[in-house]
Order: C-alpha cells, then sequence, then structure tokens
C-alpha cells in the first residue's frame, strides 16, 4: 500500500487533501467492488461481520472434523509400556451431537447412550437460532457449501441459478427419509446412519478418500523411489513419514467392498452441479430433524415485502433454498441461517432478528400427514421385511464377527449407526463395512475379516470411539479375561486337508506362533510322518520315502477367543488352512458350540 | 473432388502418415516380446557385512556379563570386556540398534528386549561418537502398539535414539541369493549403516527350540515372513549370511522358557540377569542356548551357520571374559 502512495518532498507534512488524493489514485488502480444493484442500500454491518463469522467457523468445524478424521488412528506414544493405549481425542465428537443419531437410539434402545446427551446442545442451538448446524457447523454441509460454489456449470448460473435455489417440492423428501428412519429405529434398526450426513462423512472420507489418497500417494512415492535420484528418494521418504504420522498409517489400508461408499459420495457431490447443496435440500435426515425443531427458533427472519423490486439477488446466494425473496413466505424449517439474504439485499427487505414478526413465515414443514404416516410405516415394516430374509434368526452368516464388546445382533443393529468409526481406528485394518453378509440391514455394519487383518489382543480402540454402545467401551482387562472369561468374537478351524504339517509333512506352526491367548488355544501335536521325495527314485522307479518330524495344529474351542491372528498369519495365501467363524462369540446365548459355553456370563 | 486443394490432400495423408508412423516407432520401441520363463541368475549370497576389519588382538572375544541385577550395567560390563563401544563406533558412524520389538507385549512378558538393555546400547553408542543411532524392527504384531508397549520407543527416546517405525515404503525389494531366500523385500532402515548392532533378546521358540542373535534378523524382512517357517533353520542361516553385525549383544536379564516366542504368562519368564556380547553372532546363539537347557547340537540353525562359516558353534574355543 505505502509504496503505490505518490511520491512528495521529503520533510513537507502531509495534508488530508493529499492523502485523499493518493487514496482515489489507489482505486483508481484497485478492480472496482461491484456496485450494489437496485437501491445499494449496504448490508448492516453486523451481518457482514456475521457471514464472515460464519465462514470461519465453517472452515474451523470442517478442519476439526477432518483432524478427529485423521486422529481416528493409534500411532503409538512415548507414554511408559504400562500406561492403556487410548485415543486422546474425542474423536467421535461430531457424531455425539448429532441428534439423529441420539433420537435414533432412543427410539430403539429406549436409552440416550453416555456422550450422546452431548446432541441436546445441538437441538438447544436449534431451538434458539434455527438451523444453524447446517449453515455454520455441519462438515458435511460444509463440503457441499464448497462444491456447490465450485462446481456448477453454465447451466448453472444466473437465472438458472435462481430457479434452482427457488424451494421445491423434492425438498419434502428429506422430512419423509426421516419420519421412515425414526419409525425404523422404532422398529429396532439404526439404519438410517446410511444417511446421517456425519456418519456419510466419517465413512466415505474414512473408508474411501483417504485410503485412495494414501493410495495415489504411495503409487508417486514408489515412483520417486525408482527414479534413483537421492533427493527425490529422500523428499520421498520424509514426505511418507509426515503422511503417515499425521494423514493415515504406516501400512495401506483397504476396505472391504469400498467401491460403493466412495461411489456414492462423489455422486451426491457432483449433484452439487445441478442443483445446489443437493444433499442437505432433499435428502439429509439431521438436516429433517432440524427442521422440525426450527419452528421454536426465537432468531429468524422478517421481510418488508413492500419494498421487494424482486431482483432475486438474495436467491443467487440462498442455501437452503427456503424462498428469502420477497412475495412469498420465508420457509424457516429450510433456512440454514448463512444470512446471504441479507447481506446480498439491496433493498432493506430482509432482516434477521430475535423474535421475528410470524407474518411471512412458514414455520413447519411443508409435508402431507398420509404421506408421512406412510413413510413412516414403510420404514417401520422395512425391518421384519429384512428380517425374514434369512440372515438373522436362522441361517446366521459365519463371516459376521463383530468386533470384541459388541452387544448381542439384535442390539447391534439398534445401535449401530455405521459411522465407520470403528473402521477407521482399528490399527489391523480388521474392521470392514460388511457388504450383504448380514443381511441388507446389516449393509456396511462392522465385520472382522481376519484375513485382511486380526484382532489385536490388548486393543480396545474400536470400543473407544463407537458413540453408540454398539461395541462397549471394555477394558484390557475384561477383553483378555483377567480374573474372568476373556471376550471371544469366534473360533478357529482347521482346513487340514490345506494344512502344511496335517497333510503336506511340512513343518509351520505359524498360527500357533501368533495364538495370543495364555495358555495358548493352539496347541501341537508331535509327529513322524512319512514323506514322499520330489524327485523321482532310480531307474525310473518310484520316488522315495523318509521320515518327517512336524508339529500338527489343534485348537481349544474353550480358550480360542476368534482373533483371527491364525487366519492372518496362515502362509497358505489363496485360502488359509486355519479361519475364523463366529460360533462362540461371547455376545451370543445361542451362537455357541460347548455345552459349557451355555452358563452365559456376559452383560 | 474438385474442391480439394493438392495441398489439402498432401497435408491430410501427411496427417494420417505421421500419426501411424508414431504409432509404429512407439509400438516398437516398447515391444514386449514375453520374459523369459525360466530361473534367474544364482550368485554368491548378497552380504551387508558390518563386522570390523580389525582382528579382537588379545582382547576376549565373547563376554558374558552376570554379576549385577541392573540390565544397564551388565551391557556396560560386557562391552567394556570386549574392549569397549569406542572399538566398534567411530566418531560421525550412523549406527543401526536392531533390538527385538515383535510383539505387543510389555516388559515383564520377556518377549521384546528389556528396554533397558536397548537405552544403554543407544547410550553407548553416542557416547562413542556416534552422529546418528537409529533403533528400528519390523515387527509382527500391529508396530506403533510394540514399539510402545515394549517401552522401548520411551526408552530409547529418552536417551536420544532415533526411533523408526516399519512403514510401507521403507521394504525395498532385494536378491539375497540365499538358499532358500532369494528375492525378498527388505527393510531398508537396517542395512542403510555405517554400523549394526543386534540387540536381541534369548528366548524359546516353539519351532527352532531357542533363538535369539540370528532369528532376529527376521525383523530385517517384509513381505510374507510366515512361509520361512518350513524350513526355518535354513532361513536363519541364510538371514545371517546377509546381515553380519559388528556387535551382538544378547538380552538374557529375563528369559522366556516356554511358550516362545511370544508368550504371554509372566510364570512363563525368569529372571536371569545376563548379557552377552559378542563379535560373532554364532557363538552368541551357542553359548545362549544353555541358557535354557539346550545344546549347540540340538539345534539346527547354529551347526548350519557354523559349516557356512559365519562363526563358531564352539564358544569354548573363543576367549572369554565372564564379568
Amino acid at each position: 500500500m505505502a509504496s503505490s502512495e505518490p511520491a512528495r518532498p521529503a520533510g513537507k507534512a502531509v495534508s488530508a487533501n493529499d492523502l485523499g488524493g493518493a487514496l482515489d489514485k489507489l482505486r483508481a488502480i484497485l478492480p472496482k467492488s461491484k456496485a450494489r444493484a437496485g437501491s445499494g442500500i449496504p448490508a448492516r454491518k453486523v451481518i457482514r461481520a456475521l457471514v464472515w463469522a460464519r465462514r470461519f467457523a465453517q472452515a474451523g468445524f470442517l478442519g476439526v472434523f477432518l483432524w478427529f478424521l485423521f486422529q481416528t488412528a493409534f500411532r503409538g506414544t512415548f507414554a511408559s509400556a504400562d500406561t492403556r493405549v487410548r485415543l486422546p481425542l474425542p474423536v467421535e465428537g461430531f457424531l455425539l451431537a448429532d441428534p439423529f443419531v441420539g433420537a435414533m437410539t432412543l427410539l430403539s434402545t429406549r436409552t440416550v447412550y453416555r456422550g450422546l446427551l452431548w446432541s441436546l446442545v445441538t437441538i438447544g442451538l436449534t431451538v434458539v437460532f434455527g438451523r444453524v448446524f447446517c449453515g455454520w457447523i455441519c462438515p458435511f454441509g460444509t463440503i457441499h457449501h464448497v462444491f456447490a460454489w465450485i462446481f456448477p456449470s453454465r447451466y448453472g448460473k444466473g437465472s438458472k441459478r435462481v430457479e434452482s435455489n427457488k424451494t421445491s417440492p423434492r425438498q419434502r423428501v428429506k422430512y419423509y427419509l426421516l419420519y421412515a428412519f425414526l419409525a425404523a429405529a422404532a422398529a429396532g434398526s439404526a439404519a438410517g446412519g446410511l444417511l446421517d450426513p456425519i456418519c456419510v462423512a466419517v465413512r466415505a472420507i474414512g473408508l474411501a478418500v483417504i485410503p485412495a489418497a494414501q493410495y495415489v500417494a504411495g503409487v508417486a512415492s514408489s515412483g520417486a523411489t525408482a527414479t534413483g535420484v537421492r533427493a527425490l528418494q529422500s523428499g520421498a521418504d520424509a514426505t511418507g513419514d509426515f503422511l503417515a504420522r499425521t494423514v493415515w498409517q504406516s501400512k495401506q489400508v483397504y476396505f472391504h467392498q469400498t467401491w460403493l461408499v466412495g461411489l456414492l459420495f462423489v455422486a451426491v457431490l457432483f449433484l452439487n452441479r445441478f442443483i445446489p447443496r443437493f444433499w442437505c435440500r432433499v435428502l439429509c435426515p439431521l438436516g429433517a430433524l432440524l427442521g422440525v425443531f426450527a419452528r421454536f427458533a426465537l432468531f429468524g427472519m422478517e421481510k418488508d415485502h413492500a419494498k421487494c423490486t424482486d431482483c432475486n439477488l438474495c436467491l443467487v446466494h440462498c442455501q437452503g433454498a427456503d424462498s428469502p425473496q420477497g412475495g412469498v413466505k420465508h420457509r424457516q424449517d429450510e433456512c440454514h441461517m448463512c444470512l446471504n439474504c441479507e447481506a446480498a439485499c439491496p433493498e432493506d427487505v430482509i432482516k434477521f432478528r430475535f423474535l421475528p414478526g410470524r407474518a411471512s413465515t412458514v414455520r413447519t414443514p411443508d409435508t402431507a400427514r398420509r404421506t408421512a404416516i406412510a413413510t413412516a410405516a414403510a420404514g417401520a415394516a422395512m425391518i421384519p421385511a429384512a428380517r425374514i430374509a434369512d440372515v438373522l434368526d436362522t441361517n446366521y452368516s459365519s463371516k459376521v464377527i463383530r468386533p470384541p464388546g459388541s452387544v448381542e445382533e439384535r442390539e447391534f443393529l439398534e445401535r449401530c449407526i455405521r459411522c465407520a468409526e470403528c473402521m477407521k481406528v482399528c490399527p489391523n485394518n480388521a474392521l470392514h463395512p460388511a457388504f450383504f453378509e448380514a443381511g441388507v440391514e446389516g449393509i456396511w455394519t462392522p465385520i472382522l475379516i481376519p484375513r485382511i487383518g486380526y484382532c489385536e489382543h490388548s486393543c480396545v480402540l474400536c470400543g473407544q470411539v463407537c458413540p453408540t454402545g454398539a461395541i462397549q467401551k471394555i477394558t484390557e482387562e475384561q477383553k483378555l479375561g483377567v480374573g474372568m472369561k476373556p471376550v471371544s468374537i469366534g473360533t478357529a478351524f482347521y482346513d487340514v486337508g490345506r494344512c502344511l504339517p496335517w497333510s503336506m509333512a511340512t513343518p509351520c506352526i505359524v498360527c500357533e506362533e501368533f495364538c495370543p491367548t495364555s495358555p495358548k488355544a493352539i496347541w501341537v501335536e508331535e509327529a513322524t510322518v512319512p514323506k514322499r521325495l520330489p524327485i523321482a527314485g532310480q531307474d525310473g522307479k518310484e520316488p522315495e520315502m523318509t521320515t518327517v518330524h512336524v508339529q500338527r495344529p489343534h485348537v481349544d474351542p474353550a480358550l480360542c477367543i476368534g482373533c483371527g491372528a491364525c487366519e492372518k498369519v496362515c502362509p497358505v495365501q489363496d485360502q488359509p488352512a486355519v479361519y475364523v467363524t463366529n460360533v462362540g462369540e461371547t455376545r451370543s446365548k445361542t451362537n455357541v458350540i460347548l455345552l459349557e459355553n451355555t452358563k452365559y456370563s456376559g452383560s | 473432388m474438385a474442391d480439394t486443394s493438392r495441398r489439402d490432400v498432401l497435408q491430410r495423408i501427411g496427417a494420417a502418415a505421421a500419426v501411424l508412423g508414431g504409432a509404429a516407432v512407439l509400438g516398437r520401441a516398447r515391444w514386449d516380446q514375453g520374459h523369459p520363463f525360466g530361473e534367474g541368475t544364482r550368485d554368491r549370497p548378497q552380504t551387508r557385512d558390518f563386522r570390523l576389519k580389525s582382528g579382537p588382538g588379545e582382547l576376549p572375544q565373547l563376554a558374558v556379563a552376570t554379576k549385577d541385577t541392573d540390565p544397564a550395567s551388565l551391557v556396560r560390563k560386557a562391552v567394556e570386556a570386549l574392549g569397549g563401544m569406542k572399538r566398534f563406533v567411530s566418531r560421525g558412524d550412523v549406527v543401526v540398534v536392531k533390538p527385538n520389538i515383535g510383539w505387543d507385549r510389555t516388559p515383564i512378558h520377556a518377549a521384546n528386549t528389556n528396554p533397558k538393555v536397548v537405552a544403554e546400547v543407544v547410550r553407548l553408542a553416542f557416547d562413542a561418537g556416534a552422529k546418528r543411532v537409529v533403533v528400528t524392527d519390523a515387527s509382527c504384531n500391529e508396530p506403533n502398539r510394540c514399539f510402545q508397549r515394549s517401552g522401548i520407543w520411551k526408552a530409547a527416546y529418552d536417551v536420544g535414539g532415533e526411533i523408526v517405525l516399519p512403514a510401507e515404503h521403507r521394504f525395498r525389494t532385494m536378491r539375497l541369493r540365499g538358499e532358500v531366500l532369494d528375492e525378498w523385500l527388505v527393510y531398508t532402515p537396517i542395512v542403510n549403516a555405517d554400523k549394526v548392532i543386534n540387540v536381541p533378546v534369548a528366548k524359546h521358540h516353539n519351532l527352532a527350540k531357542y533363538t535369539a542373535a540370528m532369528k532376529n534378523w527376521y525383523g530385517t524382512l517384509g513381505g510374507r515372513r510366515n512361509r520361512l517357517h518350513q524350513n526355518i533353520d535354513v532361513s536363519i542361516a541364510d538371514l545371517a549370511t546377509f546381515m553380519q553385525p559388528t556387535l551382538t549383544i544378547v538380552d538374557a536379564v529375563r528369559v522366556l522358557l516356554r511358550n516362545g516366542p511370544q508368550g504371554g504368562n509372566i510364570a512363563d519368564a525368569k529372571d536371569l540377569h545376563t548379557v552377552i556380547a559378542t563379535t560373532d553372532q554364532v557363538a552368541a546363539d551357542a553359548y545362549g542356548c544353555r541358557l535354557i537347557g539346550r545344546t549347540p547340537e540340538e539345534i539346527p540353525y547354529i551347526k548350519l551357520a557354523h559349516d557356512r562359516g559365519l562363526g563358531t558353534m564352539f564358544w569354548q574355543n573363543l576367549r572369554l571374559a565372564e564379568v
């Protein structure tokens, strides 16, 4: 700035006139700020400040959300050997403050689990300020806000944009989804997590975006290494170390059938090209829930229709498609409280204030009662419909190995919101979103796939981050069974036809080595077995025989906890000779093998 | 046709010819005629020999410290008996200390190297003038847990050691050209060093019977290590051929006597208050296996390593210092 002021004789006092002339010249150089249309009445200072405050809040909350997501991982500390391994941050915080999660689990379990009481804060904010959560806080909303800003094609600008930002009947869909999911919750399933925005954000970014970025970074790193240039190699190493310490972990993670999670995320972002914030306006059940509560808001909009010139500037910038323009009633339940309309209005029409007049405001969702009842009934009916498919009461899949500390399957379905926090935090990449293994009702609930990763013996992090208690917060002592029965998630079985010591006269027992229990659930039987030499005998005779000493592994089902370490490390790569199924899991009274297991001692 | 000029015709034909020609040149240059499908060349085994070039003179070759209960002073005494750390580490060296950080177990389980032993080795290396001391291992269980709960992360950090956790980008494929180990992923932080000090823990192993020094080189490998058990003895001998450390310091302060290599029951381990220091990794294991009641002849990989000339299984023939 100083350099652009004109030079003047040294020592002379600067008169106000000189300075004014300099400023005028400066204004001539700088790009002109757009003149306000119409009467050009500037927006109130407080509103302009609040719009900026909102932008900073959005950036800040999105940053915190991503930081929490990156920190949903154990990366080791300098703590002493006996310190319990826990995450220092409340990484599941956004889910705890999510009243849709709170409402679903309240309806399904009739209780509010631990930290979910925080969702009252969000309700409180809504009752005072309207849907500020959507406009100021929600990280998924902010992502859509950004994409709706940078994405529109030439078909999404100007009058097209005005059209797309007018209130549309499709916005009722989210309320019907809300009623359906709440009724489904009352019927026993928290499947609404499939569409909860925080769950979607954690799941899509945690299970698809971050792993994909890690994969790309890995390819780039190998490329840099392959060049053989020392500087590039050490640069790639340093970058790799930094990213492994901050964003992801040292090993590439993979998630079972995660393509669908990623695809839906991309699709819903892409919709911003046609209808800004399609997700927030049309699909978001949390937004709908807050929309229901927004009718009580003490803060809101007042319009002076007489002054409106129909310039539609408010509509150009509207986030919620809540009819801010003159001539129609404002939709308080749809408004994200972004305040863009008042900041844009050049005619002094729109005023946000406490206890506004309600003459030109619609406060309740524009939904038809019969449709609402019908969708709720459909939601409730979904649950028995899903359960008569043979996946829960009968023919329960052996692959549904739930994380340690999980509650019994029916209660699990009442609690699990498929937020994927447990999958993200699992240090061994053992937990995965189920596809159809747990039935259509259990899609994206966590299952353990031992071939990809086993359950680390002393780790209880999945329970720590679970916001709804589907996985309870067990201690190491409970999991390991110090002075009690350990928590079992399944039982290992040998496929002796594929086992090296059992059928190929080859020593191995890596499974026994990795078995973490004490005494070990895998024990070995010493045996001397015949082995045919793999070369032809002399004079075309059959190959000669020899004997080999091997240790043949056995599982003790009374000791096996189903962690899957044996399955993970079995050297028979394609289809392991030892594998875990969920029978014998502590949480079930019926899914048991042994008679003594029926003396059930779980909670 | 009439309104197509000669220039236009030539331009179009020229463009088509250029595209076809370009494709032909690219195709010929990148033509893959198929790989010869057979065995690669098998030369002499690859080695990383970090041993001192100068002989020990009249100094002991095998030092066993037992007359103390403090792990740090046992280490100090054993290394002192071999001529002190200055003999092994020169000013400005990058020293890699390779403990066993294989399992998510705490020190009392004796499945990993004692953190006090590791810390003392790091301290001695710095005192001898090392520029950097890297402490690392490629763990069996989840590495972050292993490094923290073994106590080695904190202990090594407190004395200035640089702790490197195994990350995928740190493994490179190498041809080891061993008898059973040919092409494997090798953990580069261990082999990129001026001096390597092997700091294993002595313990029972259900398949190999006893393991310490030579078996500790499993931690230099990535990839599917689970196949090594099918021929564990030759695998260990191959690895000991590949990695020949400057110094071996065996932690036998607390020894896992049963249910190795992972243990898990405090009753399986016993305090023996012993540290073995030597430049001969074969002798280290030959001497060490007696601690859990084995003889070197019973343990095939010790015999194999002896036969390959990697060291001697007859530790009695070495100059022994008991301190």
